[in-house]
């Protein structure tokens, strides 16, 4: 876990910028950043492509790569276009979501500690979706097929109710980074408990899906769970991508930002649902795949360098990281334990060290 | 045209209002007021100084003239116009305010810190035009921050972070610029110096400079004009001459003092006896 934590030079070499200028347009990166996102987008196509071609029945990625564009053999297009490249994709799109959206909660509430799934987000959703589980085999009301858009639409609204009663509890005369993270972990313990209630209330038979859907598993996803999250990330991320400038100077502080020239409730109100949407049709899609969102932007942040998570960056690698752990676990185990678990098994190690290091730092 | 001296029109158009002005401002915190029924005009291209006790709402003055609290009562006008009415970037382009506790994220360097001020001038497409480096470039090697420009803000000393801070008020380029308490926690010395950027600020630059400071002899020593605030309410305010009393010391900061001149700059200078309870 090295990679978590290089140590920070006192003084740091000038952070070289790659500036572009031309009459209308003017910006500037970091090199850093430009070339991190490039190395993590050259590993996230190779990764698709070997996600893509592992399986029950091993499809080479030349092989991958002539299906993707348009020719090769009609047999293995079928796998791919049916089976294969849907998994993928949501794993992709999961991942980006995921990781652009822990990104924009680290920066919205200046700590490392708030993201979907520490905030209760990801539990509004479990509490959706186990509900709709729970609830649609007893009572018997529900039959199978509508069942499973159920879940998905009481995931989704349970994420997004959650969102909103975060905002409720957390706001006062404005919102405050420390109060929502507060409020968040305390109404995230909340869902939890209530979903735990629940599975104590399900019957024998329900009680393997709702476990499935609560450790967050890619398996058997298909176009119908991509498409909806990939749209969401197609329209959320690059509105995310509009806010950096407001989020530059947001970091500042409320007085700060607003002699800036940031219209706050709008800015706070804009960060809030764009990272709200993207985890919360990510959660539908996949269910809680834990840790991605807490943890890449982190990673982001410490390849790239600067103040804050790189967006962009942070969706790449949240990506590369849900198609690793997905693929990883479906190469070496048979019964495909679910990606969540593998996430969680990177992502816990990590809270617990920065836990333990915000801890020294405010005893020290 | 002939010009009629004690015409009231031309009388109007040779003293200009100031810029920005309270009228009967009223602001606190949920239903308790903290500024009460305050008429204030900062007078242009000058040093105003607000003195006064902790809490008696030096801040709340400051945040409200800044556009950062909504008036309960009254207004704050800036070129004549309500301020609460104009928009936010608009603000940001006439008046800089640096608050008495900014946060500064951790990794940020001063270069990055100091272009944040350009963000009112900046858009989504134009982000980083040649202005905003030039600014950018001349602030840093005005307020003496080249040479730590690549350094991270949390690993500066006291007085290093606040020159920072300034810089990036600066860059905003602003006539009004607004500095709640830039000095405390600074020693003698680096109190001296940011004070003297603040006053090249003003004659060098022509800026308009508001600011809070607790050391009454650097305060008489800097300001053209200070103003004296007890309770939310401004008790004297003027020439540093005129305002640093020994009845005005007594009466709000309950200090019982001499007031000497300033052997350097003639300045009134506080020698205080003890307080008075
Ligand atoms: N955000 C706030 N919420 C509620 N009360 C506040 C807030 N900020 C300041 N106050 C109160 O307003 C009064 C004036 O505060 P302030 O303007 O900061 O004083 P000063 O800057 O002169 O020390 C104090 O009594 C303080 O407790
Ligand atoms: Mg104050």
């Amino acid at each position: 876990m090295t990679v978590l934590d290089p140590p920070r030079p006192a003084t740091r070499p000038v952070a070289r910028q790659v500036t572009i200028r031309t009459r209308r347009v003017s910006g500037r990166i970091p090199l850093r950043a430009v070339v991190v996102a490039a190395l993590g987008l050259a590993l996230l196509a190779l990764a698709f492509a070997w996600s893509i071609g592992s399986g029950d029945f091993a499809i080479s990625i030349p092989d991958v790569v002539a299906v993707l564009t348009g020719g090769g053999d009609p047999a293995n297009a079928f796998i791919i276009e049916e089976l294969r490249l849907p998994r993928a994709v949501v794993g992709a799109v999961v991942g980006a979501s995921l990781g652009m959206s822990g990104a924009l909660f680290q920066t919205f509430a200046r700590n490392p500690l708030a993201s979907p799934d520490l905030l209760g987000i990801t539990g509004g959703a479990a509490v959706g979706a186990v509900f709709v589980i729970v609830l649609g085999s007893t009572g018997g009301v529900l039959a199978t097929g509508v069942s499973s858009l159920g879940v998905t639409l009481a995931a989704l609204v349970g994420a997004l109710a959650a969102a909103a009663g975060l905002y409720l509890f957390a706001w006062r005369r404005g919102i405050d980074g420390t109060r929502l993270v507060l409020v968040g972990i305390g109404m995230a313990a909340v869902l939890d408990a209530l979903v735990s209630w629940m599975l104590t209330k399900a019957s024998i038979f329900d009680l393997p899906a709702a476990l499935v859907w609560l450790s967050g598993s890619l398996v058997g996803r298909g176009w119908h769970e991509a498409m909806p999250a990939l749209w969401a990330f197609a329209i959320l991320g690059p509105l995310a991508i509009l806010l950096t400038t407001t989020l530059r100077a947001m970091q500042l502080g409320d007085d700060s930002a607003r002699s800036l020239g940031i219209r706050l409730q709008l800015a706070q109100g804009s960060v809030l649902v764009v990272a709200v949407g993207l985890a919360a049709f990510a959660v539908t899609a996949a269910g809680p795949i834990d840790f991605v969102a807490f943890v890449v932007p982190q990673i982001a942040l410490r390849l790239v360098g600067g103040s804050r998570p790189p967006l962009v960056t942070s969706a790449i690698l949240g990506a590369l990281l849900v198609l690793l752990a997905d693929t990883v676990t479906r190469v070496l185990f048979p019964y495909e334990p679910p990606v969540g678990v593998v996430t969680a098994i990177l992502g816990a190690p990590y809270l617990l060290w920065l836990l333990l290091r915000t801890n020294r730092k405010a005893s020290a | 045209m002939t010009h009629d001296i004690l015409d009231p029109v031309s009388v109007a158009t040779a003293v200009p209002p100031a810029r920005l002005r309270a009228v009967g401002l009223s602001v606190g915190y949920g239903d308790q007021p903290v500024v009460k029924d305050l008429d204030l005009d900062l007078v242009d291209h000058a040093i105003t100084t607000v003195i006064g006790p902790n809490g008696c709402g030096k801040s709340t003055l400051l945040r409200s003239l800044g556009r950062l609290l909504r008036p309960a009562a009254g207004q704050v006008l800036l070129d004549g116009k309500r301020i609460d009415k104009l928009p936010t970037k608009q603000v940001a382009t006439e008046l800089a305010l640096l608050p008495q506790s900014p946060i500064a994220p951790e990794g940020l360097v001063v270069r990055d810190l100091v272009a944040r001020g350009r963000h009112p001038q900046q858009s989504w497409l134009r982000q980083w035009s040649a202005d905003d480096e030039r600014v950018v470039d001349e602030t840093l090697a005005w307020t003496s921050m080249t040479e730590l420009a690549d350094r991270p803000i949390d690993q500066l000393s006291g007085g290093q972070r606040q020159r920072a801070w300034i810089a990036m008020a600066l860059a905003q380029q602003t006539d009004l610029v607004l500095l709640d308490e830039p000095t405390t926690y600074l020693d003698l010395s680096h109190q001296i110096d940011v004070l003297d950027l603040a006053r090249t600020l003003n004659r060098d630059h022509g800026r308009t400079v508001v600011m809070v400071l607790h050391d009454l002899n650097l305060a008489a020593r800097y300001s053209d004009c200070m103003v004296a605030m007890r309770d939310g309410e401004i008790v004297a305010s003027g020439e540093p001459a005129a305002v640093i009393t020994p009845a005005l010391l007594r009466e709000v900061f309950s200090l019982d003092a001499q007031v000497i001149e300033d052997p350097v700059t003639g300045k009134p200078m506080v020698v205080p006896i003890g307080c008075v309870r």
